[in-house]
């Protein structure tokens, strides 16, 4: 599939209806999604006859980006039904098929081996502090190939000690850095969109007979 | 939810120990058929715990995949089509997952289970 063709796809697709400001919910946009899952694929072979999980898959994008690609099964988790069930509508529309759990990403507990990939934009933790960090944390215990996730370029190099000293990445690299479009959903935004500077990252985590868990 | 999908989650309530696998309690099963693709099966192969996806098929109603397996078996087209039915094409639809050690219920409803943990629970 042509770049151009994902991107007017997941333009395509329902986003939050009424999205809680608690959890962070704002879509990843089309152009940005698009290319996450295009660089994953095109570049690393990440996606495609892989079994990827969407990390806070809000209403699926980056999911359903993966199953575009040719992903062979492809999970969303996300903490809120409303999302999920807007997801699972996306996946109808689609003719993709996607499994969701309704789950809080920090209590997950999986057997790992089975995911391959994990693809996710978390809170970027403005409203909680380290929400994103919790999400890589249980990303690089769950994917045995890589994990690509958004994480605010201000917190650069938190982000990669933590992942390489402390959750046991073999490596991580920033691969673009991007204007993040956070669009004003809020009240207490005064501008109509904040414009975030945001990383790219891919990370690669500790391979499955070294890991403790 | 895919059997796949079912043979990777355990129960993560606090204190747990042998959270895997969960047992299914069906009220609707649905089938979507899917593209056989039999790379994919062989790479899954030695990544699915058998036993479990063995158990949860029956639960289903679906009892054709033998007791145990070895990747020899993998040389069947016969038996790659059982375990491709198995794995990706059953969804429980309805339902709910239990928690094998504790009997708490796991609700699934329109093929989503809901994992998430009351406060006394985490
Ligand atoms: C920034 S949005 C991204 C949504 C979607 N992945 C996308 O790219 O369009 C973050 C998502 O994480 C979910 N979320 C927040 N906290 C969570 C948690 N603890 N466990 C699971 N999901 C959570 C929110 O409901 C929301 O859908």
């Amino acid at each position: 599939m042509k770049l151009k063709q994902l991107e007017g796809l997941l333009g395509s697709l329902d986003q939050f209806e009424n999205p809680k400001i608690e959890l962070e919910q704002y879509p990843t946009g089309p152009h940005i999604a698009s290319r996450l899952l295009y660089t994953a694929e095109n570049s690393f072979g990440d996606v495609e006859n892989k079994v990827v999980a969407d990390f806070g898959c809000g209403c699926g994008t980056l999911g359903l980006a993966a199953a575009l690609l040719g992903a062979d099964h492809v999970i969303g988790l996300d903490i809120d039904t409303e999302s999920l069930e807007i997801a699972s509508s996306n996946a109808d529309d689609l003719d993709l098929d996607m499994d969701f759990v309704h789950c809080d990403i920090k209590n997950l507990k999986w057997q790992d081996r089975i995911v391959d990939t994990v693809v996710m934009n978390p809170p970027f933790g403005t409203r909680r502090k380290g929400a994103d960090m919790d999400f890589l944390f249980v990303a690089l215990k769950v994917a045995s190939n890589a994990v690509y996730s958004l994480h605010k370029t201000t917190t650069r190099d938190h982000v990669k000690r933590t992942a390489l000293r402390d959750y046991n990445a073999v490596s991580a690299e920033v691969l673009c850095e991007l204007r993040f479009d956070v669009p004003q959903l809020y009240k207490f935004h005064k501008k109509k969109e904040v414009d975030v500077a945001v990383d790219l990252w891919r990370f690669v985590p500790k391979k499955d007979g070294e890991k403790h868990l | 939810m895919r059997l796949l999908t079912h043979n990777m989650l355990s129960s993560n309530i606090k204190g747990v120990t042998n959270g895997f696998p969960l047992l299914i309690e069906v009220e609707k099963v649905v089938e979507k058929q899917v593209d056989f693709n039999e790379d994919f099966l062989r790479n899954m192969f030695p990544k699915i715990e058998w036993k479990a996806l063995v158990e949860a098929s029956r639960t289903m109603g679906y009892t054709e995949l033998p007791e145990n397996a070895e990747s020899s078996m993998l040389d069947s087209d016969e038996f790659l089509r059982k375990f491709h039915h198995a794995l990706i094409e059953l969804h429980l639809e309805e339902g709910a997952l239990v928690c094998p050690e504790t009997g708490r219920k796991f609700p699934v409803n329109k093929g989503i289970p809901n994992m998430l943990l009351h406060e006394d629970e985490v």
